[in-house]
């Protein structure tokens, strides 16, 4: 006797603890066999460009903290501020340029922090998950010292920084990147050679690296992929120019490879944030910008290296106090439209860790 | 009678089941010795016994006492505070020690804690999810967006100006998000609010009703 068989279409979220925030995931299922997904986004839509036409550049600064993607707040607070550093023609102090790309790192690293510890708890590793935050509060105290924020700091302002770093900062800094790098190599400890974490993540979820280029994807994911690019090396902005790093590139894209891609990134990162610190030269660190600042007329569009890959601002100015139109180019999105091409073929199980592993915030997906 | 111990947390606002209701007080003769003997035996027993000790509660104090020492929110996050809220779950805060464990699913949860803006698409699936949780279940709208639409109260077409328009909120924490610390402290509030509640009252009162 035939049994009937039918495709089961399944719907995963938007409650659901492992797709890490609002997101909804229509899945055609044939038997455990993933057929085909649909992500179903917009239930965090903020209408956050619309506001910034209603607001000063300078109010903008802190709408973009929480509107855009809200675990790197100072890196949404980079690319904003250059952009209306571009279109003003603002200059920027030395040191401000310095602090800002030491903040971005530590933000880069806060913010991988927490994409590693919510994955290894998607995929059952619940240690992992407690190790990270405890790493990821001393990053926070550290920004706490100087913005008096933990996760929006609006600190960034257009040509600068809020404040000075207060004594003693840089070395406790220092002593903080010191202590990081031996817990980076306890983090591989726990997952690198972890026979159950390989079974889940090697070979799994793979996207080529003609198919992440036509995809739009970027950042650890494209660089998983084979696709040698980060905006920090390719139109450096503030001084990553200054800098020597290396851009981790692996040829797999699979889920492991991107893991391998983005703790090999917390490490340079820790190689920046040294360099920075070294160098960091004295002086101002703002230049005198008025409150109700007017851009000229025209438009900019900037692009910088986001955690989660390319960030672009494109900015339209008609001459008044408030921007005329702000476009957010965000990583997040070009990612999630990838996942369909991953996620096909392989069974239920691996949803979750594929989704995880290409690290999306639903606040820069929905915007 | 000096040897008889009783939890300061039960203490608070419940009369000793010997005691008379107030008003009464002067009608009603004290205890004879023969009445109150049987428990001084009971004392003088268990206090033998190391560690031993005997605690004379309302049975709805010692039912609230164990509900609010277990509370089991539902791990539910929609923007930037669900992140403070993993932070409070995480090392370093801990709810862990507070008997705060999260579920997975509503169907085991006493607590949802809105944590972050919701739009008004997901307005209605919140409103779900707390009709599916049982009862008695409490809200938290944790952070100014769940409490009142925060920074994107105004020249917003998307945001719901405050949870509260869908589900009835217990507890209000605010900020911008708020510190983990804060979101302890609206805990111990809702704490607080249980160990207050007359739940086996309500319900004695609901029967006699009739509903």
């Amino acid at each position: 006797m035939a049994l009937r068989t039918e495709e089961l279409m399944l719907n995963m979220g938007p409650q659901h603890p492992s797709t890490h925030g609002v997101l909804r995931l229509v899945v055609t299922l044939d038997g455990e066999n993933v057929m085909d997904v649909q992500p179903d986004i917009g239930y965090l839509h903020s209408s956050v460009e619309k506001m910034m036409e209603h607001r000063t550049y300078v109010q903008n600064v802190a709408l973009v903290d929480r509107g855009m993607d809200y675990l790197i707040a100072l890196n949404n607070e980079q690319a904003y501020c250059l952009a209306v550093e571009q279109l003003a023609g603002i200059a920027t102090p030395d040191r401000a340029r310095y602090i800002r790309v030491i903040f971005d790192e530590l933000n880069r690293i806060a913010s991988h922090l927490v994409w590693l510890g919510t994955w290894a708890i998607d995929l059952g590793a619940t240690t992992v998950f407690l190790w990270c935050f405890r790493e990821r509060e001393m990053i926070l105290d550290l920004f706490e010292k100087v913005t008096g924020g933990r996760l929006h700091h609006v600190y960034y302002r257009l040509g600068g920084v809020y404040a000075d770093l207060p004594e003693g900062w840089v070395e406790q800094c220092g002593a903080f990147l010191d202590y990081f790098l031996t817990r980076v190599d306890e983090y591989e400890t726990l997952l690198t050679k972890n026979p159950i974490f390989l079974a889940r993540t090697k070979g799994v979820g793979t996207i080529s690296r003609a198919d992440a280029i036509a995809m739009g994807a970027s950042g650890p994911v494209a660089r998983a992929s084979g696709v040698a690019y980060d905006v920090r090396k390719a139109a450096p902005y503030e001084v990553y120019d200054r800098m020597e790093f290396n851009v981790p590139v692996l040829t797999d894209g699979d889920c492991y490879a991107r893991y391998l891609v983005r703790l090999a990134e917390m490490r340079e990162s820790v190689r920046i944030v040294r360099q920075a610190l070294l160098n960091l030269p004295a002086g101002e660190i703002r230049a005198r910008v008025p409150m109700t600042m007017k851009a000229p007329r025209g438009e900019v569009y900037v692009h910088t290296e986001s955690p989660r890959g390319d960030l672009g601002i494109h900015l339209v100015s008609d001459g008044g106090e408030t921007p005329y139109r702000v476009k957010i180019r965000a990583p997040s999105f070009s990612n999630l439209y990838a996942l369909t091409e991953m996620m096909k073929g392989w069974k239920i199980a691996d949803v979750i860790a594929i989704l995880g592993s290409i690290d999306i915030v639903l606040s820069d997906v929905d915007r | 009678m000096n040897t008889l111990k009783t939890s300061p947390t039960m203490a608070t606002g419940s009369a000793t089941p010997a005691a008379p209701p107030p008003g009464s007080a002067a009608a009603q003769p004290l205890p004879r010795r023969s009445q109150i003997a049987p428990i001084a035996d009971a004392v003088a027993i268990m206090d033998q016994i190391p560690g031993g000790g005997l605690i004379l509660t309302t049975m709805e104090a010692a039912l609230n006492w164990g509900r609010a020492s277990s509370i089991w929110p539902l791990t539910f996050g929609l923007a930037c505070c669900a992140i403070e809220m993993m932070a409070a779950y995480a090392s370093r805060f801990d709810l862990d020690r507070m008997g705060i464990i999260p579920r997975a699913t509503p169907r085991q949860a006493d607590l949802i804690i809105v944590a972050g803006r919701a739009t008004i698409r997901i307005a209605p699936i919140v409103r779900r999810l707390w009709e599916q949780m049982p009862e008695p279940r409490y809200v938290i709208s944790m952070g100014s967006c769940a409490t009142c639409g925060g920074p994107f109260y105004y020249d917003n077409y998307s945001i719901l100006k405050g949870i509260d328009q869908v589900i009835p909120v217990d507890v209000y924490v605010p900020g911008c998000p708020p510190r983990p610390e804060a979101l302890i402290e609206g805990i111990l509030k809702l704490q607080e609010k249980i160990k207050r509640e007359p739940i086996l009252r309500q319900q004695a009162a609901a029967a006699l009703r009739g509903a």
